[in-house]
């Protein structure tokens, strides 16, 4: 008994002492997680010799909004935003309604031949035909320079219908079903009425993963869409992020008007990253609870 | 035979009677299933079928099956390429160096921050670490080329050099798995965070007053919890051990750091999309899922083992 006081009371110290630790080393680790961003943040609405002068570590120096007054006069550049929305919000309603359309049918228990609907789903999440074969089918298709050819292919997001199957099995109640049912309901109607207003948590995940893929996809679209008038914004940052690069610490070196042309390239790089990165990190904190919870719901089941 | 074990359990099923009046009652169930079926049989079905192109020399007017059968021909000039040997090891290596690297840290990051008492500032400490994960790898791969510039990028300023990182083969790995650590380990920690919160809190009181540190708790309380989710994990990114991601190591690929950088991902798109070698090019993307496979099916062997030796203690 003696002992335990003892110990008990050393604990609590260190009770202390293990907070205050946990506190440093996690605003460290927040620290190195947000400062790049916030770095290309400031430099964006900086002068760009100053961002490599080293003169804007904390703060902007010199501010000035010309870098994004550059971007949204760039023809190729604004094409590319248009086209990332367009895609991102058609793709979406399409994703979600192919994922719905795809996980109620399975998360029906006694629907005939359910398990083996089921494995011909998931049998794609571990095998599939690979980069060329798919290439073939879409081109056979008639999908290149389609936008179609952005969201047929990947058709059934597997792993994410069996998220929303799972919450269709565990939280919507058996009983309501049932009751519009022997109402007279049909099965459609009652998917519609009961189904996909009671999970309209599981819907906004689901929405917010689709845009974020949308938004941020280039790879699809640099097979199958070959002409640049259809580039997504992330394809068309490509020319000004990664080609760019080798000639911009050429002409560094230069004086005179090639350095003012450069100048405006490297401001646009800023406040390029910052319009592609910012919708999509203002949407996801909206969702965070909802996805937790998601994960939470199959890690049980898991 | 599942027809009566049904019928057993549940008498209402029964009521509905026989196979058929059941196929027939849920019929729009089976219509919402028409689209996604369709997209899948056309877009993930016939590809699978038309990997056998990797075997023929594939032309497009004769379509998948109807074009002349080379064997081994394609895997033949694949194995006596000049950089073979620089691909399959540039990426076993890239991978299990990210894996040794990128498996622990979401694992410390939860056991972390599960322990953190203020929930104000874990909840801000959660969202920004999952930030990171919701950028496109295009402006991930930007920003790393401004901050590795050899003139005037953030890591040159800091150290106060004017190394060009990129085009050093030596620096490539590293750039590699330490960005995709910035960007996925925050989102990593999700599936432990959720595990870690099953563990009855009556558990951690029970461990204090037995005079348990914080070290200690987390030793034997957290730990253990974790172990199964954790041994799936591995099985899973060890599966995928020849899958080194395309997008990234393309976008971040010089010509001086090929040595380093120069992985079957990128070959099989040169090869495939860039040059239309269709038949070569799938004969060399289906050789990395064989090995693939085969990895998965002995780690998984492996795993099974271990956690059948742990059960015991």
């Amino acid at each position: 008994m003696k002992a335990n006081a003892k110990s008990g009371k050393l604990t609590g110290l260190s009770e202390k002492s293990s907070d205050i630790v946990l506190l440093v080393v996690c605003a460290i680790i927040l620290f190195i997680v947000a400062y790049p961003l916030y770095y290309i943040l400031v430099a964006s609405v900086s002068n760009p010799y100053d961002v490599y002068a080293g003169k804007t570590f904390l703060l902007p120096s010199q501010f000035t909004l010309d870098g994004y007054k550059a971007v949204f006069a760039d023809p190729a550049i604004l094409t590319g935003l248009l086209n990332s929305f367009k895609y991102t919000i058609i793709g979406t309603v399409f994703s979600v309604v192919v994922l719905y359309l795809a996980a109620y049918p399975l998360s029906v228990k006694d629907l005939p031949g359910r398990k083996l609907l089921s494995i011909f789903f998931i049998i794609t999440m571990y095998f599939g035909g690979g980069m060329v074969p798919t290439y073939l089918v879409v081109k056979q298709t008639g999908l290149i320079n389609n936008m179609w050819a952005l969201f047929l292919p990947g058709g059934v997001a597997v792993g994410n219908m069996i998220i929303v199957r799972n919450f269709f099995e565990n939280s919507i109640p058996k009983e309501m079903i049932e009751a519009a049912e022997i109402d007279g309901a049909s099965k459609w109607t009652t998917f519609i009425r009961i189904v996909v207003p009671l999970s309209r948590s599981i819907m906004a995940v689901m929405v917010v993963f689709s845009m974020v893929a949308y938004w941020n996809d280039w790879f699809t679209a640099m097979i199958y869409l070959p002409s640049p008038a259809k580039s997504p914004l992330p394809l068309v940052l490509r020319n000004i992020l990664i080609k760019s690069s080798a000639s911009a610490s050429q002409a560094s070196t230069i004086a005179g008007g090639f350095a003012e042309l450069n100048k405006m390239t490297e401001m646009i790089k800023f406040s390029s990253i910052i319009i592609a990165a910012i919708p999509m990190l203002i949407i996801y904190p909206f969702v965070q609870k909802y996805f937790e919870k998601g994960f939470m719901a199959g890690a049980v089941k898991g | 035979m599942s027809k009566n074990k049904s019928a057993a359990i549940n008498p209402a099923m029964a009521v509905k009677g026989s196979l058929k009046k059941r196929v027939l009652d849920n019929w729009q169930l089976y219509a919402m299933l028409l689209i996604p079926v369709v997209l899948t049989i056309v877009y993930k079905y016939i590809p699978m079928y038309g990997i056998q192109i990797a075997f023929r020399d594939y032309k497009a007017s004769r379509g998948f099956a109807g074009s002349e059968w080379v064997g081994l021909e394609w895997f033949q000039r694949f194995f006596s390429a000049p950089t073979f040997g620089r691909m399959i090891k540039n990426t076993v290596l890239l991978s299990l160096y990210s894996l040794l690297w990128s498996f622990p840290i979401p694992i410390i990051l939860a056991l972390m921050l599960n322990q953190m008492r203020f929930q104000r500032f874990k909840r801000t400490t959660q969202t920004v670490l999952y930030a990171p994960h919701f950028i496109s790898t295009m402006v991930i791969c930007g920003m790393i080329r401004i901050f590795l510039s050899p003139s005037g990028g953030l890591i040159n300023l800091i150290a106060g050099t004017s190394v060009d990182f990129l085009t050093e083969s030596a620096a490539f790995r590293t750039i590699y798995i330490a960005s995709g650590i910035w960007q996925d380990a925050g989102w990593g920690i999700i599936v432990y965070m959720a595990t870690l919160s099953n563990v009855d809190t009556s558990l951690y009181e029970a461990a204090k007053v037995d005079g348990a540190s914080l070290f200690q708790r987390i030793l034997h309380i957290d730990i253990p919890e974790l172990t199964p989710i954790m041994v799936l994990n591995l099985i899973m990114s060890a599966g995928g051990l020849m899958n080194v991601g395309f997008e990234k190591v393309w976008l971040l690929q010089t010509e001086l750091n090929k040595a380093t950088s120069d992985v079957i991902a990128v070959y099989v798109y040169q090869q495939g999309i860039e040059n239309a070698k269709y038949s070569y090019s799938t004969a060399v993307g289906l050789f990395n899922t064989a090995i693939n496979i085969i990895l998965l099916i002995v780690v998984n062997k492996i795993a099974g083992k271990i956690s059948e030796d742990t059960s015991f203690v």
